[in-house]
């Protein structure tokens, strides 16, 4: 009763999402605010979100349970990070051993459905939207999988959320490290791209592909796609806050340190140019990529 | 329930902006409603790129002969509860292509248009107009 509380309510499903959609919201209210503009009230996104819900549905004609369920296997993975996550930084030590892995697989996981889902409506935007955020994958796994290697050797091999953020409770954050503050840098821009926006944003490109992998969708499974990137603004930021922020994990400072690492994502979002998918793989397998391994050689030298 | 959805459904509109061979006078007015100036986001008004994603079709144009079996088409894909707005006086009433060979008749003929904004184009103010004239209308009535 307790984990179907938590998986829906409190640090899962209603939760994050009020929070996801009110990050959006501040996305869109900061961008409006850099270019003079005034931007939308603060319930805008939830009305988006509620007016797809009562639209009409369109299906293509083949592949139909891929192209309706691949929304919603994302949504449910990201739902299941965002309770792991909140269990462990609101509701105090817990989870199981192990449950770091688990959150580094799930987080790719709406990666894949969004890919799923664009080759199941078979058009030729989508593909192309699909085939980039495969590479997307492919250029920002390695940096960001050193990244989360180099945290787990820095607190001793520990393979727990709990027991990373109960390692920074005693020894001081990670970021404070040389080791901490590199990987902390490449971990940066990796959420960036699995968020797909600002420079990364390839796969939904609005400019040449018109919003590429979501093209053919209407109604509740692109409801459910904004959900999932929503979710993922909450998800990602309060992610790296457990990696790399983990000291003094109260209300106040989680939100403090949140606040302030969605202002920087959003600001770079708006004052850099997008990068073409080429040039994303030759940038993140070039600089973030030796710096995140040089974050685990000076993790395993204990710097 | 209904009326809430409706109320909701006016502050979310999602515009798809087709041209069927208009002069690009009323589609550099449309983009202007989106600058600072005019900042229709405000109204949670998006331009979207896909009509899958639309609530409003914004057509401008003389509805050529080769746009308009393509502009049926881009109608039908359109998820429905879809409403149509006619922009410009060429999509109105066709203006100085009336009788022109390539022209066979005005959009109203074609679409069940909800909206008309005139204008040659029409200034940002008069689509804004539009815009909460169509709101009125999606309040008081069934949208189709």
């Amino acid at each position: 009763m307790k984990i179907i509380f938590n998986y829906l309510i409190f640090p899962g499903f209603v939760f994050s999402a009020c929070i996801g959609l009110l990050a959006c919201w501040f996305d869109r209210k900061l961008t409006a605010r850099v270019q003079y503009r005034v931007g939308p009230p603060w319930y805008q996104n939830f009305f988006d979100i509620i007016k797809l819900v009562g639209k009409e549905t369109i299906l293509p004609q083949q592949g139909k349970l891929t192209f309706l369920f691949s929304p919603y296997v994302g949504c449910l993975s990201t739902v299941l990070v965002a309770t792991i996550l909140g269990n462990n930084i609101f509701l105090g030590p817990g989870g199981f051993n192990g449950d770091l892995i688990v959150v580094v697989y799930l987080l790719i996981v709406p990666a894949i459905a969004l890919m799923l889902g664009a080759f199941a409506s078979r058009n030729p935007l989508a593909s192309a939207g699909a085939g980039r955020e495969m590479k997307l994958i492919l250029a920002y796994e390695l940096p960001f999988l050193l990244a989360v290697v180099a945290v787990i050797i820095k607190s001793g091999g520990v393979i727990q959320l709990s027991g990373i953020i109960a390692h920074q409770e005693y020894y001081g954050s990670n970021i404070l490290s040389f080791s901490g503050v590199l990987a902390f840098l490449v971990a940066f821009l990796c959420i960036q791209a699995k968020l797909g926006i600002g420079i990364f944003d390839v796969s939904e490109a609005d400019q040449e592909l018109m919003s590429g992998v979501l093209i053919e969708y209407s109604g509740m499974p692109l409801a459910m796609f904004k959900l999932t990137k929503a979710l993922l603004l909450y998800i990602l930021p309060i992610f790296l806050i457990v990696l790399f922020l983990g000291k003094d994990l109260n209300p106040i400072f989680i939100f403090i340190k949140y606040v302030a690492l969605l202002i920087a994502i959003i600001l770079i979002k708006n004052t850099n140019p997008r990068l073409k998918v080429d040039q994303i793989l030759r940038f993140f397998w070039g600089v973030p990529a030796i710096l995140a391994f040089s974050a685990v050689i000076l993790a395993l030298l204990g710097l | 329930m209904s009326s809430i959805r409706t109320k909701i459904a006016t502050k979310s509109i999602w515009v798809f902006h087709i041209s069927c061979g208009s002069c690009n006078n009323c589609d550099i007015e449309i983009l202007d409603c989106f600058t600072p100036r005019f900042d229709i986001e405000r109204f949670g008004i998006q331009l979207t790129g896909s009509v899958r994603h639309a609530d409003v079709l914004l057509i401008t144009g003389a509805m050529n002969k080769k746009a308009v079996p393509r502009m049926k088409k881009v109608y039908e894909q359109a998820p429905k509860p879809c409403l149509v707005v006619a922009t410009g006086q060429c999509a109105l009433s066709q203006h100085m292509f009336r009788f022109s060979y390539n022209v066979d008749q005005p959009l109203d003929k074609i679409l069940p248009v909800d909206l008309y904004i005139p204008g040659c184009p029409p200034r940002p103010e008069a689509i804004i107009d539009g815009i909460v004239k169509l709101t009125e209308k999606i309040k008081k009535g069934k949208p189709r």
